[in-house]
This record gives structure tokens, C-alpha cells and sequence, in this order.
């Protein structure tokens, strides 16, 4: 399923499917952080909290789960995401340039009220295709300065 | 499905694909689906029904054809010719089997000829997304063989007999593994496949994963034998979509032919396997954090031991292998322990797969015997360095270490790469050049295992942040003489002191670039210079302006 693209009146019915599925078991907790973000798009206080009220975990455990792995976000999802890898071929082969790019390019559009999430991630696995970047999804592989800055200027449009 | 009916279904597709006029492979894993081979794949679809072909001719996805750099690849089985760089404009030209078609890669090119696939065998020979596709490729049939003809015992011995080693990257012996698990009294055992490939430049696990998800479901459900268990668990990283999807059809397909589940081709043995996703954390492919992980809880190692084979997930004895030691397994059932030991070096037999990527020609997925050299995996195979001189070859990632080039000779093992610094790791192999500064490599690495720190224990996650402020000063020109020594008093302490692996082998990368590069370390401190003219010496320039 997209990211965050349920209805919202399906989510909290999704939502509980999912727990009831796992018979609301602690050791779940990951699966259903998982399926909740896919369905919210990102993990919000609340939505935390009502996970920890239905598996019945303290909610300091939730959220130290939450926290401690780096797929789950804390913070809404933004209209445009970019990644550049920064994996051991992809850095070799000039990766960094790409990450100037990135900040010179969406300078003030990464910002907490900014349409564009730019990250930085630590080999996607795509080592044959470096340097990679991923845009909105989907994989580009030798990226160069110049093919990342024309994708970063379709975000700008849009 | 009953083991009659298994060799029945085998026969009847391979006959099947024997009476077809030709068969199209197009490579449908992650490098050459990103480089556009779903729309070649679909395009030659299309000349096939155009050509009212269909039904003689095929087309079909397949593993990882090794060559990612020409990707999108696609191999046509009759005329044996393999395609780089594919468009969809040449479908039909590939239908018809023109050979005045450019692009052609032949397969007597060393990258292909000196390779020995064991692990890879069906990468252009299986449609991963069928479970027929693997049957005839004498699929499942060494599981029928363990359950019907052989004792969970000689199942084990067989294991050990092939000398085969943990793939992983710390290489214990997997046969001893088993034994232990197999001797221990509780009836809840269960099976890890430890999918978490988080080495950076390393993929080889997903391509496995990718292109024949079968095979290691297969391996699993072999162990679960041989050691009394009956449920498994694949843990995933949460980063590898098409890996995920793929081991979901396929654990789908087996579930309906009885292959898993309940009653395994009609015997008494049962065995489930679950998917665990993980959710982005590089400390997970830890054991025990790992073992945390699936119990929900943040992925932090434990104290060892107990050792997972006595208490792992739930306190039950727990079995954790790699994906390409399972992967390994179906081979060495079918053709017994013997045959597998009679490949490689003595100590480290079979073949190994590498990730081959960095400075190199051949960027792609390859699989020698244990014991070739390094020389011919670069050089030959992987075709040497394109406009550069060799500088180093990275190996075991942040665990690793970096082999400088009087040691391209060495055969490639587990206890030939300990002596020289590095280790075998799980199989990424990137290749620097003189442009790539050693220090700031080491720096890379740090950093890494600096992010990665699960922060459980001191040593590792105040040392990883001592150490990288060093190696940042050091590549910045602001560091000075007794830097050094201070570097290689921490690295003795994290290597003694860490929790787990990730603290413990976080200074192996600053260790074999300090042994084999000191003038370059030496270079940053005293003359504050960098020789491969990577790092930039901003507070200096700025002092000068």
C-alpha cells in the first residue's frame, strides 16, 4: 500500500485489523508501527499512543521503538522526497557532490514548513548503478550533478 | 503435493520449456529494474503476440545476470546471447533472433567464464516469480531427499562434511551450528534467515533474495529439519522492497503446494516460515539484536553467552544463518557434503558470492570458487580499473578493512584475508583508486558506525564518536602527532571492550589503512597535504586568505 494514501475513515479499521491479526501481542509492536505508517503516512503522538493503549505497552516502549529505527518517521510526510545513497561505491564515486547539489538546490525548501524531504541514506543496494539517488520513489542510477539538479527542478514546478 | 508428484511437475514444465522455440530472460533485479528492463520485458511480450509466437516463444524475469553495469540485460536461450543496455526498440529484433543486433555480451568473456555458480545457478535459467520455473530446476527435490532418505542426523553430518562456512562474514562452521542447535532439549527451536544485508556496497543477499527466493525457503525449510524446528523466520530489511514482495509470493506458492506448512509433501514434518521486516537500523544484523528486533523490541545485542543456539528468540534454541549459507544448502543435499568440500580452498570451500563496485569496469554481481585471487576478480573478472591506477580493495564493509595492492595475490578465504587485516565479510568488494584518500575512507566508515551505534554500551558509542573526531581533524589538517597515538589506544579499547561486533570491528577500517597507508595519515598531519587531493584543508585556505 502507498504511504499515507488510505481514506482516512478506512485507516483506524485498517489500523485495528492489523492488531487484531497479530492478537494485539507485544512482540508485534514493529509490524504494526509498520502498517500504521503506511496508513497515516507517519507516526504522530497520538497515534502512538493508541497503539501502546491496544497492545497494552507502556508508552515509553512504543516510543523507543519508534525512535530507534530510522524507517519510522515522526513527522508528516512532504509533498516530494529526495535520497541520495551515500553507501561505500556510491561515495567513492563522488556521491558528495550529489548531497551539494541537494543543499544548494532545495535550500529553503527543506525546512520544517518545506514541500521537500531531503535524506541521506547508507546503501540502498543498487551498488552497480552508482551513484543512485532516489526521487519520489523511484531509483535513478550515475546520477550526475547535472541529472539530479533537472529533477530537482521538476519538485520546484510542481 | 507428495515426492512423486514433485519429480512429475518437474518433468512435465521441463519438457514444456524444451518443446518451446525459445525462452527470453530478462533480468528482473533491482539494478536492471531501475535501469528499465520491465519496459523491454514488456515491449518483447508485445512482438511475441504480434508475431503470433505465443505459447513458442517466451518471456520471463529472471535473477540477477550479474553484469549491472550493462543493465538492463536480457538473455535469449536458444541462440545463447546475452543483451546489455537494452531498449525497448529491440524486442523485436531479440524475438527474431537477429544476430546483426548490437549490444551482444559474449559469454566467453572472462567475467562469465571464470566464474563458478553454486549460489547463482538459476540466474538466467528461473522466473522467480514461478514456483514451476525452480521445480524444474531441481527445485525442492533436495528437501524430498532430506525428508524421505535421509535422518535429521546425516542431514547434519552431510552439512558438516561440506566444510561449509557462515556467509554472513564471521564464517563459523554452519554444519557445528546446526549440531549445536539439533542437541538441545526444548521442543520450541526455531530458524532465523538473517536477511538484514546492511554492509554498505553490499548486495548480494538481495539478489539471491530477488532472483531465486525459493532456494532459500528450500535451505530453511531443511534446517528446520535437521535441528527439530518448525517455525522460521526471515528478517528483512525494511529498505529492500522487491526482495520483500518477491519472498511473499514465493512462501505463498510453496504454502499452496504443501512445500510449507503443515505435512510437507505428505510426510509428518511440519515447518512455517514468517516474514519479519526490519525497519532500518544496521546494528540489527547483530544476532541478538536482531533476535530483539523480532520480539519487538529496539534491536540492542545482548551479552553473549548464551549463545542463540542455547537461548535465542524467546529464550527458545535458535538457528540463525545468512541468506547465502541457506542458499547453499539445497546444492549440497542434492550432491552430498563431499562434493561441496571438493570446491574451494582447504578451510574455506565453495565458492563465495562479491558485490563488485566502486572503481571498476565490471560493476555487478560474481561468484568464484573460495581460494581465487584477488587479481582475477578484479582483473580479469571484473575487468580492472577504468582510467586509474588501483589503490585498494574494501572488503567485510565497516568491518572490514582495506588490502593494498601487494597483496592482490593472496587466494581469497577466511583466515588468508584475517592475516592481512581485513576479513571475508559478507561479500561487498569495492575497489578504490588514487583518487580515493585512505584516511578519509577511514573516516567514512567511523562515521557510519558512529550513526549506527545503538548506544547500549560506552565503548562503542563514546569511542565510535572519539575516534571520528580524530579522523575528521586528521582530514581537515587540524590534527597533530600524538592524534595518532590516541587513535590507536581507543582502537584497542572498542575492539576489547564493545558489546558486540559492530563495536568491536568499528576500528578494523582505521587499523588496515594505518598498517598499509601510514604515509598518507602521515601526509594530512605533518605537511598538511592529502596525496589523492580529496580533502580540502578549509580552516587552512582560510587562515592563508
Amino acid at each position: 500500500m502507498p504511504n499515507g494514501t488510505a481514506a482516512p475513515e478506512d485507516r483506524e479499521k485498517l489500523l485495528e485489523r492489523a492488531m487484531s491479526r497479530y492478537q494485539y501481542a507485544g512482540d508485534a509492536l514493529i509490524e504494526i508501527l509498520h502498517t500504521a505508517q503506511d496508513l497515516y503516512g507517519y507516526l504522530s503522538p497520538a497515534l502512538l499512543q493508541h497503539i501502546a493503549r491496544r497492545l497494552r505497552l507502556p508508552p515509553s516502549r512504543v516510543l523507543g521503538v519508534a525512535t530507534f529505527y530510522h524507517l519510522f518517521s515522526l513527522e508528516p510526510k512532504r509533498e516530494h522526497s529526495v535520497v541520495v545513497c551515500l553507501g561505500t561505491a556510491c561515495y567513492v564515486v563522488g556521491a558528495l557532490r550529489l548531497v551539494e547539489t541537494l543543499k544548494h538546490s532545495c535550500a529553503g525548501r527543506t525546512g520544517p514548513n518545506g514541500g521537500v524531504s531531503a535524506q541521506i541514506a547508507r546503501c540502498i543496494g543498487a551498488c552497480g548503478l552508482a551513484p543512485v539517488a532516489i526521487c519520489d520513489g523511484s531509483v535513478m542510477g550515475r546520477v550526475t550533478p547535472e541529472s539530479l539538479s533537472r529533477e530537482l527542478e521538476r519538485f520546484g514546478a510542481a | 503435493m507428495t515426492v512423486d508428484e514433485l519429480a512429475d511437475r518437474a518433468q512435465a514444465e521441463a519438457a514444456r520449456q524444451a518443446a518451446l522455440q525459445n525462452r527470453i530472460y530478462c533480468c528482473a533485479a533491482a539494478g536492471c529494474t531501475a535501469s528499465g528492463s520491465p519496459g523491454v520485458r514488456h515491449a518483447i511480450a508485445g512482438e511475441i503476440g504480434r508475431r503470433g509466437l505465443a505459447g513458442k516463444v517466451e518471456v520471463c524475469g529472471t535473477g540477477c545476470l550479474g553484469l549491472c553495469r550493462r543493465g538492463p540485460l536480457v538473455f535469449s536461450a536458444a541462440d545463447r546471447r546475452l543483451y546489455g543496455n537494452a531498449v525497448p526498440e529491440q524486442a523485436g529484433a531479440m524475438v527474431e533472433q537477429d544476430h546483426e543486433l548490437p549490444g551482444a555480451i559474449s559469454l566467453d568473456d572472462p567475467f562469465f567464464a571464470r566464474q563458478q555458480r553454486i549460489v547463482l545457478e538459476n540466474s538466467g535459467r528461473v522466473d522467480p516469480e514461478r514456483l514451476t520455473d525452480y521445480l524444474a530446476a531441481e527445485g525442492y527435490r533436495a528437501l524430498a531427499k532430506g525428508l524421505t532418505q535421509m535422518t535429521p542426523r546425516e542431514v547434519v553430518e552431510d552439512v558438516k562434511r561440506s566444510g561449509l562456512r557462515g556467509r554472513g562474514g564471521a564464517g563459523y562452521p554452519t554444519g557445528i551450528k546446526w549440531e549445536l542447535v539439533a542437541r538441545q532439549i526444548p521442543e520450541r527451536k526455531f530458524v532465523i534467515c538473517n536477511a538484514d544485508e546492511g554492509d554498505p556496497g553490499a548486495f548480494m543477499d538481495r539478489s539471491v533474495l530477488e532472483g531465486d527466493p525459493h532456494r532459500v525457503l528450500e535451505g530453511m525449510a531443511i534446517a528446520g529439519y535437521a535441528v527439530g524446528a518448525q517455525q522460521g523466520y526471515i528478517y528483512v530489511r525494511g529498505e529492500y522492497g522487491l526482495p520483500i514482495e518477491r519472498l511473499e509470493t514465493a512462501i505463498r506458492q510453496a504454502e499452496r503446494e504443501h512445500l510449507l506448512g503443515g505435512r510437507i509433501l505428505e510426510t509428518g514434518f511440519q515447518f512455517r516460515i514468517d516474514l519479519r521486516i526490519g525497519a532500518g537500523a544496521f546494528v540489527c544484523g547483530e544476532e541478538t539484536a536482531l533476535i530483539a528486533s523480532i520480539e519487538g523490541k529496539r534491536g540492542q545485542p545482548r551479552q553473549r553467552p548464551p549463545y542463540p543456539p542455547e537461548r535465542g528468540l524467546w529464550d527458545s534454541p535458535t538457528l540463525i544463518n545468512n541468506v547465502e549459507t541457506f542458499a547453499n544448502i539445497p546444492p549440497i543435499i542434492r550432491n552430498g557434503g563431499d562434493w561441496f568440500a571438493s570446491i574451494g580452498m582447504e578451510g574455506s570451500t565453495g565458492t563465495k558470492v562479491f558485490a563488485l563496485a566502486g572503481k571498476i569496469a565490471n560493476t555487478g554481481l560474481v561468484e568464484v570458487p573460495m581460494g581465487t585471487s584477488l587479481r582475477t576478480i578484479l582483473f580479469e573478472i571484473g575487468g580492472g580499473i577504468p582510467g586509474g591506477r588501483f589503490k585498494a580493495a574494501q572488503t567485510g564493509g565497516p568491518s572490514g578493512g582495506c588490502i593494498p595492492e601487494e597483496f592482490v595475490d593472496i587466494p581469497v578465504g577466511y583466515e588468508s584475508l584475517a592475516r592481512i587485516g581485513s576479513i571475508m565479510g559478507s561479500g561487498g568488494l569495492i575497489v578504490m583508486d588514487d583518487s580515493s584518500c585512505m584516511v578519509d575512507i577511514a573516516r567514512y566508515f567511523m562515521e557510519f558506525c558512529m550513526d549506527e551505534s545503538c548506544g547500549k554500551c560506552i565503548p562503542c558509542r563514546a569511542g565510535t564518536v572519539q575516534m571520528h573526531d580524530i579522523l575528521r581533524r586528521i582530514t581537515r589538517g587540524e590534527a597533530g602527532e600524538d592524534d595518532l597515538g590516541m587513535l590507536h589506544e581507543l582502537a584497542g579499547l572498542l575492539r576489547e571492550t564493545s558489546l558486540c561486533g559492530l563495536g568491536q570491528s568499528a576500528p578494523n577500517p582505521v587499523l588496515s589503512t594505518l598498517r598499509y597507508f601510514p604515509a598518507e595519515y602521515e601526509a594530512h598531519i605533518r605537511d598538511r597535504r592529502c596525496p589523492a587531493g580529496q580533502c580540502r584543508f578549509e580552516a587552512l585556505e582560510e587562515a592563508a586568505v
